[in-house]
């Protein structure tokens, strides 16, 4: 089943610069794992060491957020979109503070 | 109940009344509305990219009293996008830069300057004057004190953020929905995410995502959710600027939200470098540094350097190293066999920073040859040694 996953721009660094990547999956654990087959270097800032997501990136299904609705096991219906928000704080170096 | 209650409305004058006409004719805002927006008191944390338009609309709109929370001074880099601030205010603070600005759109609007950083000791002092906050920050700490100062405070926090081409909005109001916390319960450790002065921001984006928040704060003041509005509690808006597509997005309350959730279990502010991991990195084994004017010297003496350049593609476009290596920050652990450990190795990017995080990325995955950081980056080497090569 085809899923769509929108890249933000903070990742696109590790997509080759692309917004969105099709893959195939029918849970959000699929999903993520087939997109950080296609690009490894994205695996880190998805996942902590020991697999679980990680809690500055949320993952949005149809418009809803997955943390308490089944997180990685969450079923993604066929054609839906998957939607990657993580944390930004735009601005200065980190460490520069306010 | 309204943020501005009954007994604080503010008198129109004439003046009033023919500046803030197109308002006054708006049956939603009318009298009553300008009256609040009189009364209210918004305190805009950051005059920068966000700030700048935030300031702008808010004093327009006739918002009585504005808070300017900023230390920095204005720079020739921060023109492309802060709109508040002229080219002949580059060197001066970025608050009273503001300030004269804010005079010139509307003099009946009362500043207060806070030159001074925001800082767990003396964020409630300064937030507990105000109605709203809006965030205009830049960076982690300051996201989370803010956030948490107002849950503290249960005061409403105006959210925007920006990177590159995309930006988040949404309003924070922990006695009608979630917080900050409840969206990012902590945040990415330093070095994963570059800066925006590392990874650029398109300078239109913070002109929107502000004018975004200035118009969610002057609807918490004018009770929009009272009149057929709806405020941005509890939805999180995107918008990608180079797709120019917005979406929204629920947000959920967290039960387990440690500040605002069922149990609370922060009382007070904590240390936000702490939280943030920068006290830990602070820690850590420091960085060896190379000034450019030294990495020219034992270039020029034969010395064997390995130069990695680990900037990406399209700034290597702006000027090529001579001599290095590229290999994007992002595929440096995956790559790291391709360095000799028997060599020194200087690390290059823009202004030295993301090559600190890789040297320490490398460290920590078992790289055990001698690194240096190129200190101030790429822009050094124009600076100090090769003037001929821009500085970006």
């Amino acid at each position: 089943m085809s899923v769509t996953i929108q890249i933000p721009s903070a990742l696109r660094a590790f997509t080759e610069r692309k917004s969105e990547i099709a893959v195939e999956a029918k849970t959000v654990g699929e999903a993520i794992t087939a997109l950080t087959n296609l690009y490894p270097d994205i695996r880190p800032h998805l996942f902590e060491e020991e697999g679980k997501l990680r809690s500055f990136i949320n993952v949005y299904v149809a418009g809803k957020n997955v943390r308490n609705a089944g997180g990685v096991e969450a079923a993604i219906p066929d054609g839906e979109t998957l939607t990657l928000v993580p944390a930004i704080a735009g601005g200065a170096p980190l460490g520069v503070r306010l | 109940m309204s943020l501005i209650p009954e007994n604080r409305l503010a008198e129109l004058s004439g003046d009033d009344v023919k500046r803030y006409s197109r308002h006054l004719i708006l049956p939603e805002v009318g009298w009553e509305g300008q009256q609040r927006l009189k009364a209210a008191k918004v305190l805009i944390v950051g005059t920068g990219g966000l700030g700048a338009p935030l300031a702008l609309y808010l004093a327009a709109a006739g918002v009585g009293t504005l808070g300017l929370v900023d230390f920095d001074t204005v720079e020739a880099s921060n023109l492309q996008r802060q709109i508040i601030h002229s080219t002949r205010d580059i060197d001066r603070p970025k608050v009273a830069s503001a300030r004269d600005r804010i005079r010139g759109i509307n003099p009946d609007i009362k500043v207060i300057t806070h030159n001074t950083r925001l800082s767990s000791a003396n964020a409630l002092e300064i937030l507990r004057n105000y109605d709203v906050v809006a965030d205009g920050t830049d960076n982690f700490p300051t996201r989370y004190l803010v956030n948490d100062a107002c849950v503290l405070l249960g005061i409403p926090t105006v959210y925007g953020s920006i990177y590159q081409f995309e930006g988040q909005a949404s309003v924070f109001y922990a006695k009608k929905g979630p917080c900050y916390r409840c969206l990012y319960p902590a945040p990415p450790p330093p070095g994963l995410v570059p800066s925006c002065g590392e990874g650029g921001v398109l300078g239109v984006l913070p002109g929107i995502i502000g004018c975004i928040q200035a118009n969610e704060v002057i609807k918490l003041i004018v009770d929009a959710d009272e009149h057929e509005g709806r405020s941005l509690i509890g939805r999180l808006l995107l918008f990608d600027a180079w797709q120019l597509k917005f979406r929204e997005l629920a947000l959920d309350k967290e039960p387990a939200c440690p500040i605002c959730g069922e149990q609370p279990t922060i009382h007070d502010l904590v240390d936000y470098e702490e939280f943030c991991g920068l006290k830990r990195e602070e820690a850590e084994v420091p960085v060896k540094a190379i000034s450019a004017r030294d990495l020219k010297a034992r270039l020029d003496a034969g010395d064997r350097i390995q130069l990695i350049d680990v900037r990406e593609p399209h700034e290597r476009a702006i000027f090529q190293f001579e001599g290095a290596k590229a290999i994007p920050f992002g595929q440096l652990i995956r790559r790291k066999e391709e360095f000799n450990p028997e060599i020194d190795a200087v690390f290059i990017c823009k202004i030295g920073q993301r090559s600190i995080y890789a040297i320490r990325a490398l460290r920590d995955a078992g790289y055990t040859g001698r690194m240096f950081n190129l200190k101030d980056g790429s822009n050094a080497w124009a600076r100090d040694v090769d003037p001929s090569l821009p500085q970006y």
